[in-house]
């Protein structure tokens, strides 16, 4: 172990001995997302103190960084060489790091055609609760030794032990990309979505709010372009120039678009909705921003709804609601997730017990009791 | 035959005539094997070598007697190994004998295909290509081709993590799964992820996926279909050097392609494939690449004028295209022969399952030449080469004195390697019982701990598979005491991958 690693192992078995929470925290820039950390005044691990990345070669497709590296520098490496992160992480800061990104779980626009956080995870080297560092999976594509520990990491918000290392697959950038825009109701878009995501289009990421549905498509220069004059002149779709369609996409991606930012953000709850693609319009108060094909969809000023009818509705969709950012004074008080079945409960506790006996990651973050 | 060789999976006092009678008030008699003869079939999966017989086989009809059957076990604390298509090649459905073995056979009804979401619910006893076939008529497929795939089921792929020839672009079982409904050990329905894209906690589903058995009893899986490309062409290459084959696969993804599908095999695969199957390789390449472009007839035609282009500048000595779907099928018959191919020039045959980083392909060809020397045996070798995945075939006379001795030795050192070059013991076959010792070369112990108490927070009573995919502490110290693989004797009981079940099914 390197010497932050160690001086790192040492805090988690004091705070073991001494039944006291590790809050982990890089740049603090989704320090808004999931419950307060019990105890959270008590003491914190800066994990910008362990950065840099460790290798990286684009010929196997895997970059592996420590946790508190800048996302941002991680990201300008491997666009230097033509590569990206698929999954299209939202920083939601200048500081977001490496380690955030993968515990926070959160992926951007591109994510009902790339993959989630998890997909991308190969490998992981984890100091958990008795501050024993653990290296799970590996530098390759295909690993099925022992549990997928990695990918169990991926959105644990720091429950389960602090990421030291991460391992993850890259993509090549596509070749071309266009992205279009249609005048369209929800209802119809909602339709569209569906039936375009059975045909073989090179569709990426998509945005339906205030009656306009965005459209991006990217692969190579000749299926673009074919799907362009497909989805153009049938569905009348218009072309949007590049760079206020790469600002269109970033702003999504962040939350600095106007669905997001308009009005007191700080005051006004805002809900994730994972829901399966076909779900027909969620009839539910407030304004509704309409993400991955029709499976996610974002809820603002919705306070007519109670948080329980939220949840309700996600649920008898067959899927789930979360408290994305909560309004002013909200956040300790508020469950964030949704409830778990009595057997899943169970098995999250056993397994933050497995990891972290002592409790000292990052406790009450994700659910009250661990 | 139950083998002395046979890795020591942990007894229990299990009171067989008490169980039989409790099992028999929840299932129908034939959903209830106990006599000898019927047993006799369930004695291992596609891992010949390994063999024993179990005390009960349960069919199950429907989830509710899958739950009666684990209620019964978890009171009377009776091992239980599921069991799908049993064309795995790791051990992982070998029976316990002291268990029951809950076969998923009967479960084997296509739920539903819903187009317009893509996605298919099924039982896990559907076979992996009936889905693709189901879903067909919508001009959608289910993408992981494991090439055991008109045998294994939905259930085992899960299980397994299987991979294919196409994972490099379309992915592993784990990123083609939605929903994975099962049992808990107590017999709880437990359901891990769900309808959409995402599931609040922990990514379970993730985690269960390659389990191999060891977490929950899969009732119904829901997965994702994807549409059918209208078009897609072979590149077929020849080098002079394996070293240039090897390094003209990095250098297809330097250039930023993704190919569909990236394979390659060596002068003896296509030496053992070609009278086979006249796919028309060509017999003086040291080593083929097969690389695939998948797409619109557009996208098609600009990608494989990119992979000629790179191929060309990697050293190829010839390059053909498929120029029919006829002769795109016939490219890869070879490839997909390659294992009955080689079950014809040999005896027996072993196979590794090694995933390596992509640069070191060329420098484990290159080893494993030296190793054949060494060990006076054969091998062919046959890659997945787009993600590093090695299938060396390890030939062999199990009737010639030492030579399976040497063929495990030869074997292991070959997954100790991968593991020295940064890769991983197993890509896509699981550990099972084949690769437990191997297991403690790639994990420290504290690591194997980790997945011992992984394993008690969804098993506590660990009656789910018990003695598979992760070695105990003693045995691993026996195996780091007992010397190294190469100097005999380390791997007593360790026989890869021996011939299967199915002998003529193509397989990876």
């Amino acid at each position: 172990m390197t010497a932050v690693l160690e001086q790192w192992a040492g805090r988690v078995r004091a705070a073991a001995a001494d039944g006291k929470p590790l809050r982990l925290r890089g740049g603090g820039s989704k320090d808004f997302y999931g419950r307060a950390v019990a105890g959270e005044a008590d003491d914190w691990l800066d994990t910008r103190e362990y950065a840099g990345i460790v290798a990286y070669e684009p010929t196997e497709l895997v970059v592996t960084a420590r946790c508190g590296t800048p996302l941002a520098e991680l990201e300008a490496a491997l666009a230097e060489k033509g590569q990206a992160l698929s999954f299209e992480p939202p920083h939601f800061g200048a500081g977001a790091t490496v380690g955030g990104c993968v515990v926070a779980g959160l992926a951007g626009p591109r994510r009902a055609q790339a993959g989630a956080v998890r997909d991308f995870v190969l490998g992981a080297k984890l100091l958990d609760g008795q501050g024993d560092l653990l290296a799970f999976g590996g530098q390759v594509m295909k690993n099925v030794a022992g549990y997928d520990v990695p990918r169990l990491l991926a959105g644990s918000l720091g429950t389960l032990g602090l990421i030291a290392e991460v391992s993850l697959k890259v993509l090549p950038f596509a070749v071309a990309t266009q992205t279009l825009r249609f005048a369209m109701a929800q209802e119809a878009a909602l339709a569209s979505l569906n039936r375009w995501g059975g045909q073989p289009l090179p569709i990426t990421a998509s945005a339906w709010c205030d009656g306009v549905l965005h459209l991006r498509l990217e692969g190579a220069a000749a299926a673009v372009s074919a799907a362009t004059r497909k989805l153009g002149g049938e569905m009348g779709g218009e072309a949007v120039a590049a760079p206020e369609a790469a600002a269109f996409w970033a702003a999504l991606r962040e939350q600095t678009h106007a669905f997001f930012a308009a009005g007191a953000l700080a005051d006004a709850p805002l809900w994730r909705l994972s829901v399966p693609s076909l779900t027909p319009p969620l009839d539910l108060p407030g304004a509704q921003l309409i993400e991955w094909g029709g499976a996610q969809r974002w809820l603002r000023g919705g306070e007519a709804a109670t948080p329980a009818a939220i949840r309700q509705a996600a649920q008898r969709a067959g899927g789930h609601a979360t408290l994305f950012r909560a309004g002013a004074g909200e956040r300790s008080v508020s469950d964030v997730f949704q409830p778990l079945s009595a057997p899943l409960a169970r098995i999250h506790r056993n397994l933050k017990t497995a990891f972290d006996p002592h409790g000292v990651f990052n406790p009450g973050r994700m659910y009250p009791d661990f | 035959m139950s083998t002395e060789s046979t890795p020591a999976a942990p007894r229990f006092d299990v009171d067989r005539r008490l169980l039989v009678a409790r099992l028999r008030a929840v299932l129908p008699p034939r959903s209830l094997l106990v006599d000898e003869e019927d047993l006799r079939p369930y004695e291992c999966d596609g891992l010949t070598a390994y063999r024993e017989l179990p005390l009960i086989v349960a069919l199950p009809a429907n989830e509710g007697e899958a739950q009666a059957v684990l209620r019964i076990c978890h009171e009377l604390r009776v091992p239980v190994v599921p069991r799908g298509a049993a064309t795995g090649l790791s051990g992982g459905a070998m029976p316990h004998r002291d268990g029951v073995v809950v076969s998923l056979a009967k479960l084997k009804e296509i739920v539903r295909i819903d187009p317009l979401a893509r996605t298919a619910v099924v039982q896990p006893g559907v076979r992996n290509l009936a889905v693709s076939e189901a879903a067909a008529p919508y001009k959608l497929y289910y993408a992981p081709d494991p090439s055991s795939q008109i045998a294994c089921t939905i259930g085992g792929n899960v299980s397994e993590n299987s991979g294919g020839v196409h994972c490099l672009k379309y992915g592993l079982t784990v990123h083609n799964v939605l929903r994975v409904r099962g049992l808990t050990v107590e017999g709880e329905v437990v359901e891990f992820g769900n309808a959409a894209l995402d599931a609040p906690g922990y990514d379970l589903l993730a985690l269960i996926n390659g389990s191999e058995g060891m977490l929950a009893l899969i009732t119904e899986v829901t997965v994702k279909l994807t549409p059918k490309p209208e078009l897609a062409q072979v590149v077929l290459a020849s080098f002079d050097d394996v070293t240039k084959a090897g390094n003209a696969v990095a250098d297809i993804i330097a250039a930023g392609i993704i190919p569909a599908g990236l394979e390659m095999m060596d002068k003896k695969a296509t030496h053992a494939v070609e009278p086979y199957v006249n796919a028309g390789y060509d017999m003086n390449a040291e080593a083929i690449l097969l690389c695939e472009s998948d797409g619109t007839p557009e996208e098609v035609a600009e990608e494989i004028g990119r992979m000629k282009a790179v191929l060309e500048k990697s050293g190829a000595s010839e390059i053909r295209v498929s120029q029919s779907e006829a002769e795109r099928l016939l490219f890869w018959a070879g490839r997909k022969a390659a294992f009955p191919a080689v079950g014809r020039i040999t005896p027996d045959y072993l196979c590794m399952d090694g995933t390596i980083p992509r640069k070191n392909l060329a420098r484990m060809l290159i080893a494993i030449n030296e190793m054949e020397a060494r060990y006076g045996l054969r091998c062919a070798n046959v890659f997945h080469a787009g993600d590093g995945n090695l299938h060396p075939l390890l030939m062999y006379d199990a009737n010639q004195p030492g030579q399976l001795e040497r063929a495990t030795a030869f074997g292991a050192e070959i997954l100790e390697l991968s593991v020295e070059l940064g890769g991983t013991i197993t890509g896509e076959h699981g550990v099972g019982v084949e690769k437990i010792n191997q297991m403690c070369a790639q994990f420290t112990p504290l690591e194997l701990d980790a997945f011992h108490r992984l394993k008690a927070a969804f098993d506590p009573a660990g009656l789910f598979n018990p003695g598979k995919a992760i070695p105990t502490a003693a045995r691993c110290r026996e195996y780091r005491q007992t010397g190294r693989p190469g100097q005999g004797g380390a791997l007593s009981g360790a026989v890869p991958g021996t011939s299967s079940n199915f002998p003529d099914a193509p397989r990876f």
